[in-house]
């Protein structure tokens, strides 16, 4: 007697299981009924059974406290899926394949050729002005010409049901390990759903990954040697590190776990001496990889690594200065550039993105902030951000400065009203705003995951879903209808 | 096997059983001085010399009495043997390496910390002391058991191991030239009740007195302790044990030629020295003689794998 569908709100916002109140989407219709069907006491242990099943299997992150230090929390998981038809997913497969070939194009002439710029497509003096640009990456020819191995696009949904990307993690995207545990934890959950319901699987993501990075080796071997580099045990990722690591059977390695030779090539201390390194999954920042080039009192890093990756002595994954395509700005372009190398139409869209750089719409801006979002260029989780309509008189009238000031560093766009599906809060459902992340791997062929990690903001109308501000997460299912 | 995590199994391994022999130390003294005459000075302060942390203690205590001695060795954190900092070390290198140890040898891990810390005031106090001290002992005789069960004895095992058993050779001896030096040395000395009381405290904070009876079947004399504890090869905490041991698994290992010479070396000179038979003063130099020898071992295997 808990989850009445009648009585869930579907305002004006696009929920994602439920197309009214107590009417489901086609491809919703079973697990909704069977949630129905659930008494309180069901619920209770369908919810003890999640949460012991992600204690025992150790699925954490970690939270940083003033006080007391660092420490592992939980991971916050809903119950309840986030469903999509497979016929809708192949088409955001398709754009996102797109999109990430098309950004790796890009990546590869902004650090050799600069057509783009030649032919007037993207501004050079952006690229001055791009904080992510790295001087010591121009010339290089990484394997396949490939710079982003591992992306990790945001997609959001808006009201009128269109998929839009909000954001494209060229750097070092996170969160595949819990997208390839939530499923693991939902089949111990509801194993019924599976059998009712053709999903798709998610778990060949570790071996795809793993055969991605073997095809960067510089060494034409049968088994090269491929490490994961991490910051250590006191970053927040550091479940997925370790957790990938162990799926690839790769090792995890810390800076100091690694050294340069001469001869440029990178070795890994071991008990039976020091043996090659060929491909580096690395989770460490550009700026801190390497103390001889970057910041120097990094202890993170390899000195000497730059110089191993720039003569083709070891493959790095992503490919440092790969993060100069993933700015706000450059963002406002990826449907030119996709156009541009591709000669096609962006499959998925951006979200209208005003160029400030431009004088009508930074004109257009000006007069509309109010019900914009401005953001700066290359701020990340939210910094420097301005939302017009929650924002006071002097906030705007500031913004205005700064966009009359500094025109090249601000886009903006409307805002958007994120779908919300069902969400189990204290055994009741209701909305909650949620987004997408799904993960693209090139190599010699782009794979992405079937779905990705859905984040949900777990408190009422928020949309921040980050898991360190009161973010959780759902099981993602790609459903075969027709099958 | 990548050297950090070789080095990260070698000091956990380490710890721990530094943890457990020292917790061992304070129940037998507990004990000890509860059946001695109050005119026999022993008191605490051999218990800091086990830990040649002499100098250290009175930069931070006034005295040597049982409150501050056993604050300083179970919680204080100026001491970096305290159980607690044994414990707070021990589950750091086995965190950085959580996902080669087995979970549940983890979970021990951390449980066995998370209880220390809950439990340190009640280490202090005499009520609880023993049975807080006895639960840090047998938590780590079950992490021994489970890593042994259910890790794949493979080279981070190795590793596990050669600490393991280098910090108990290490304790045997300390413990050895601190006890000895405090009894009535000088063998042609008629041994007193309390001697006895005394060299059966050595054997107990060893848990060697049951397998002493069984092999020597002796009253309890210096002679046969020293013999006991530093020759013999099937008792597991004697230093000879210790040593063949840490040669077995040096030899599991790559690269093993140049690490086994100073144990080597160092058992050449334990077999013949008959230590049981030196008087105090030279026991006391081949003691020191024995652990600079584990400290080179130590080096020397750091040297070639960390």
């Amino acid at each position: 007697m808990t989850i009445r569908w009648g009585s869930y709100k579907v305002t004006n916002l696009y929920d994602e299981l439920l197309r009214a109140s107590g009417k489901p989407r086609a491809a919703a219709e079973i697990i909704c009924s069977y949630l129905r069907s659930l008494t309180d006491e069901d619920i209770e242990e369908v919810k003890l059974a999640a949460d012991s099943a992600i204690h025992v299997m150790g699925i954490s992150f970690r939270v940083y406290h003033e006080d007391e230090g660092s420490i592992d929390r939980d991971w916050p998981f809903d119950i309840i899926p986030r469903i999509i038809d497979k016929q809708e997913w192949v088409r955001i497969e398709e754009g996102l394949k797109q999109r990430v070939k098309a950004l790796n194009m890009f990546i590869d002439d902004l650090y050799n050729d600069q057509k783009i710029i030649k032919d007037g497509i993207f501004p050079a003096e952006l690229l001055k002005k791009s904080k992510n640009f790295l001087p010591e990456c121009k010339g290089v020819h990484p394997p396949l010409g490939i710079w982003a191995h591992i992306c990790g696009s945001d997609l959001v949904r808006d009201n009128d049901g269109t998929v839009y990307v909000l954001e494209d993690n060229l750097r070092v995207p996170s969160g595949v390990s819990y997208m390839l545990e939530n499923r693991k934890v939902m089949k111990r959950v509801f194993p019924e759903m599976f059998e009712q319901y053709n999903i798709l699987p998610v778990d060949d993501y570790p071996s795809e990954l793993y055969d991605m990075l073997c095809q960067l080796s510089p060494r034409d071997i049968e088994q090269p040697e491929i490490v994961l580099l991490t910051p250590g045990i006191y970053n927040s990722a550091y479940f997925e590190h370790a957790y990938l690591a162990q799926q690839m059977g790769a090792e995890v390695v810390e800076g100091r776990d690694l050294f340069v030779d001469d001869d440029d090539i990178v070795y890994m201390r071991t008990i039976e001496g020091p043996a090659r390194v060929d491909v580096i999954y690395r989770r460490v920042d550009d700026h801190f990889i390497d103390p001889e080039v970057f910041n120097p009192d990094s202890m993170l890093g390899v000195p000497g690594l730059m110089r191993a990756w720039q003569n083709g002595k070891v493959a790095l994954a992503n490919a440092p200065g790969s993060g100069v395509a993933d700015d706000k700005v450059v963002y406002a372009f990826v449907p030119d550039i996709i156009k541009y190398y591709l000669n096609e139409e962006a499959i998925i869209p951006n979200v209208p993105t005003y160029k400030c750089i431009n004088k009508e719409e930074r004109d257009y801006v000006i007069e509309n902030i109010h019900d914009l979002v401005v953001k700066p260029a290359n701020e990340s989780g939210g910094a420097g951000m301005l939302i017009g309509p929650h924002a006071t008189k002097a906030e705007c009238e500031k913004f205005k400065r700064l966009v009359r000031r500094d025109p090249r560093n601000y886009v903006a766009q409307p805002m958007l009203m994120l779908s919300t599906a069902p969400t189990l809060i204290e055994n009741k459902a209701e909305p909650r705003h949620l987004d997408l992340r799904p993960f693209v791997l090139s190599g010699k062929e782009i794979k992405v995951t079937t779905g990705g990690l859905t984040r949900v903001a777990l408190r009422k109308g928020s949309i921040v879903v980050n898991s360190s501000q009161g973010g959780g997460s759902k099981d993602t299912w790609i459903v075969d209808m027709e099958a | 096997m990548l050297s950090r995590v070789a080095s990260n199994m070698f000091w956990m391994a380490r710890y721990l059983e530094r943890a457990e022999n020292t917790a061992r130390v304070i129940n037998v003294n507990s004990h000890l001085l509860m059946d001695l005459p109050k005119t026999v000075k022993l008191g605490w302060e051999p218990i800091i010399d086990i830990l040649s942390a002499r100098d250290d203690f009175y930069e931070h205590y006034e005295q040597a009495d049982e409150h501050s001695v056993v604050k300083y060795m179970v919680t204080d954190k100026n001491n970096p043997s305290s159980i607690i900092n044994s414990l707070t070390e021990a589950r750091e290198n086995a965190r950085t390496i959580r996902e080669i140890l087995p979970t549940e040898c983890w979970e021990q891990i951390n449980t066995l910390y998370l209880s220390a810390m809950q439990n340190r005031q009640s280490m202090l106090g005499r009520r609880h002391r023993y049975e807080a001290l006895n639960g840090v002992i047998h938590f780590n005789q079950t992490i021994t058991g489970m890593l042994s069960g259910t890790m794949t004895h493979d080279e981070g095992y190795a590793f596990l191991r050669l600490g393991r058993n280098i910090e108990r050779g290490d304790m045997t001896t300390r413990i050895i030239d601190v006890r000895s030096a405090t009894l009535l040395p000088e063998l042609d000395h008629e041994q007193s009740a309390f001697d006895n009381i005394q060299w059966m405290g050595v054997l107990k904070s060893m848990s060697a007195y049951q397998m002493y009876r069984r092999e020597m079947r002796l009253r309890i004399n210096r002679l046969d302790v020293l013999k006991f504890l530093l020759l013999e090869s099937r008792f597991p905490r004697s230093l000879r044990h210790s040593l063949e041991q840490a040669k077995a698994v040096l030899q599991e290992l790559p690269r093993h030629d140049k690490a086994v010479v100073p144990i080597d070396k160092l058992k050449a000179k334990l077999l013949q020295a008959e230590p049981q038979s030196l008087k105090q003063e030279s026991l006391h130099k081949f003691i020191d003689e024995m652990q600079t020898g584990l400290i080179t071992i130590t080096e020397e295997i750091s040297e070639t794998y960390f």
